[in-house]
């Protein structure tokens, strides 16, 4: 129902030269939510920080400092001023080791929305535009995909492919896939019938304009608000695959690979496992942030109250 | 009513083919030998190597190993562990009560916690009570359980010393169990202590996997209530001078259960997922951890028909949901 009203929010928006218009109506209505400017703010945030990260981090992520072996945070009593949030059990330091994680996790969101939306996009444009039996297979299969829970076909995916960062997220991928195939088959449904797709048909476009130039720009509105909520899912599950070890592979700093390896110092060391789980609720907060800052803008409905 | 479920059975149908073909096609892809990774470092000699593919079946083809795969579970026997040697659907239905009795516990949290927070939210709209409630659901939707999980165990276990880090129930407690369920058969066995021991062990874990339910549901009531709030037929009963209270909860709360029931059904996928993290922190012996340990020892019987028995459940809960959303809803069965 909202992805409907949604798509013809935008659909109606977006008329010739109205498109800054649209925009800075659409920014208004994004900046009135407190909560959604922040976690923009704080995505920037991680963004410049992944991207500037040999400048930032105090130190290499994978410099063993022997003599500072789990050292404490700074203000902890036997912390080291050069080891901010402290060091892990070989002696790296947790700071520098985050910051170059926020690349990892970054990574992982962006690749794992570019697959599946793409990939997303295509076979529910094909449902929703063809029906019949190209419906019926497509949708089924997002059926059986959606039977499993998430993490455990990504397990599965995961130990066919073998463990590794970019199997995880090629597992990822492919199951949220599926939520981006079932709203752009749902958004094509509706608009397919409307009176500009019609003329536009009986004025000769072919199919492939018809689905991708007619009607793929009046689904976009939903699509960015599920991009934004697989962006933080993403990163969670990869976290998950890292945690139970069948993500990232040490030594790389990504933040449930981290975790997976501080378990052991839970009791002794807790600084280990505090700040990458930090990190990433953190990160995925954010994202979540800007993904209901986004469905609020985007809804007509709300607009209105 | 009859007819809307038959329909929804005959849907269900080429779902359930597919998963089954899936489950199977995964275990095939998987890569390494089980024969070897069941001989370990031992190593087997090709006799008795030839002897155990012909034994479980590995070397007919596909096709036919499918057909006797399906043709064995639909008469109940899901084969038996590379590992174990035991039967998988014996050592399901030994750990099935452990995650169901944790899940049933983390839905009952989430459910009794999640409907109100998200009712009051919608009629204290914009007040610090919906504001703080929202932050909070946010941010337990965006938790990285496992996490969490391991931050509990540091606070409570840790630092308190009040809860145990994993397991069911103390090792000085042992009797046979009657339902599976822990809390239950604790209290039936009479010992003292026993009880308090096993609703000890579960507290942690069943709040970590009521996390995620717990903010979904809270927001989905809220938002569905807020939908429900601004119809007409609220409006007509205010404004006939309904009280409040029957107004929301004659009225309003029943349409806007609706969506809600969706929501928790949709949940049992999440507590599913949740519960392979949670068991996996808390040492929790349920089919989580035994999918965990089986992809990780390649036991292929048991990855195929473990993940075939909880897709199908996901389904069954899925289907229920469906009927139990048309009883519910009179519009969804007339079409």
């Amino acid at each position: 129902m909202t992805d409907q009203s949604a798509a013809e929010a935008t659909s109606a928006s977006v008329q010739p030269g109205g498109r800054q218009r649209a925009f800075a109506e659409f920014w208004h209505y994004y900046s009135m939510n407190t909560g959604a400017v922040i976690g923009l703010v704080v995505f920037a945030l991680l963004v410049l920080v992944a991207i500037f990260a040999p400048l930032v981090a105090p130190h290499s992520p994978d410099e063993q400092f022997r003599d500072a072996l789990l050292s404490p945070p700074a203000w902890q009593e036997g912390g080291k001023s050069m080891f901010l949030l402290g060091t892990d059990a070989v002696g790296r330091d947790m700071l520098s080791r985050l910051i170059f994680g926020a690349r990892f996790s970054l990574f992982i969101g962006l690749v794992v929305v570019v697959f599946s939306l793409t990939s997303g996009i295509i076979l529910g444009v094909l449902a929703g535009y063809f029906r019949g039996w190209v419906d019926t297979l497509i949708m089924r299969v997002m059926d059986i995909i959606l039977a499993f829970p998430s993490l455990l076909l990504a397990l599965v995916l995961v130990a066919i492919l073998g463990p590794g960062l970019f199997n995880a997220m090629l597992a990822i991928a492919l199951v949220l896939q599926p939520h981006f195939a079932r709203l752009t088959r749902a958004a094509v449904m509706a608009e397919k019938n409307r009176e500009y797709v019609v003329s536009a048909k009986v004025a000769g476009a072919s199919h492939i304009r018809l689905m991708l130039v007619t009607i793929l720009p009046n689904c976009v509105a939903p699509l960015i608000v599920q991009a934004t909520l697989s962006f933080s899912n993403a990163i969670l599950e990869a976290a998950a695959l890292g945690f139970l070890g069948v993500g990232a592979q040490p030594p790389t700093p990504e933040w449930g690979t981290m975790l997976a390896s501080a378990r052991e110092f839970i009791l002794r060391a807790p600084w280990v496992v505090t700040f990458p789980g930090l990190a990433i609720l953190i990160t995925v907060l954010a994202i979540n942030l800007i993904g209901d800052g986004l469905r609020d803008a985007f809804d007509p409905k709300l607009k209105r109250s | 009513m009859l007819r809307y479920l038959l329909h929804k059975l005959a849907l269900i149908v080429p779902t359930v083919f597919g998963i089954s073909l899936a489950a199977f096609a995964f275990v095939r892809l998987l890569p390494g030998d089980p024969i070897l990774a069941l001989a370990g470092e031992r190593g087997v000699s090709p006799e008795r190597y030839a002897q155990l593919i012909e034994q479980f079946g590995y070397n007919r083809p596909y096709v036919i190993q499918y057909l006797e795969y399906i043709g064995r579970v639909l008469t109940g026997d899901f084969g038996i562990s590379i590992a174990t040697k035991r039967p998988v659907l014996g050592e399901f239905q030994a750990l099935f009560p452990a995650t169901l009795e944790l899940a049933t516990i983390a839905l009952i949290i989430a459910v009794l916690l999640g409907i109100p927070a998200g009712i009051f939210a919608a009629i204290k709209r914009g007040s610090w009570f919906d504001q703080a409630t929202m932050g909070v659901a946010l941010t337990g939707y965006s938790m990285p359980i496992f996490w969490w999980g391991l931050l509990l165990i540091i606070f409570f276990s840790g630092y308190l010393g009040w809860t145990p880090v994993s397991g069911r129930i103390g090792l000085q407690y042992f009797f046979k169990p009657t339902t599976g369920f822990m809390l239950i058969d604790s209290l039936i066995s009479g010992k003292s202590g026993a009880f308090r021991s096993a609703a000890s062990h579960l507290i942690l874990p069943a709040i970590v996997l009521a996390t995620i339910p717990l903010a979904v549901i809270a927001r989905q009531t809220r938002s569905a209530m807020l939908e429900v709030l601004g119809e007409d037929y609220v409006r007509t009963a205010r404004a006939k001078g309904l009280a409040p209270r029957r107004v929301i909860g004659l009225h309003a709360f029943r349409n806007a259960l609706i969506p809600v029931v969706t929501t928790i059904g949709l949940q049992v996928g999440t507590l599913m997922a949740g519960a392979i993290l949670t068991e996996t922190i808390f040492s929790w012996p349920g089919i989580g951890k035994w999918m965990i340990d089986a992809i990780g020892k390649r036991d292929y019987v048991v990855v195929q028909s473990g993940l075939l028995i909880i897709a199908l459940i996901v389904m069954a809960v899925n289907l229920i949901v469906d009927v139990l959303y048309a009883v519910i809803n009179p519009r969804i069965r007339v079409q």
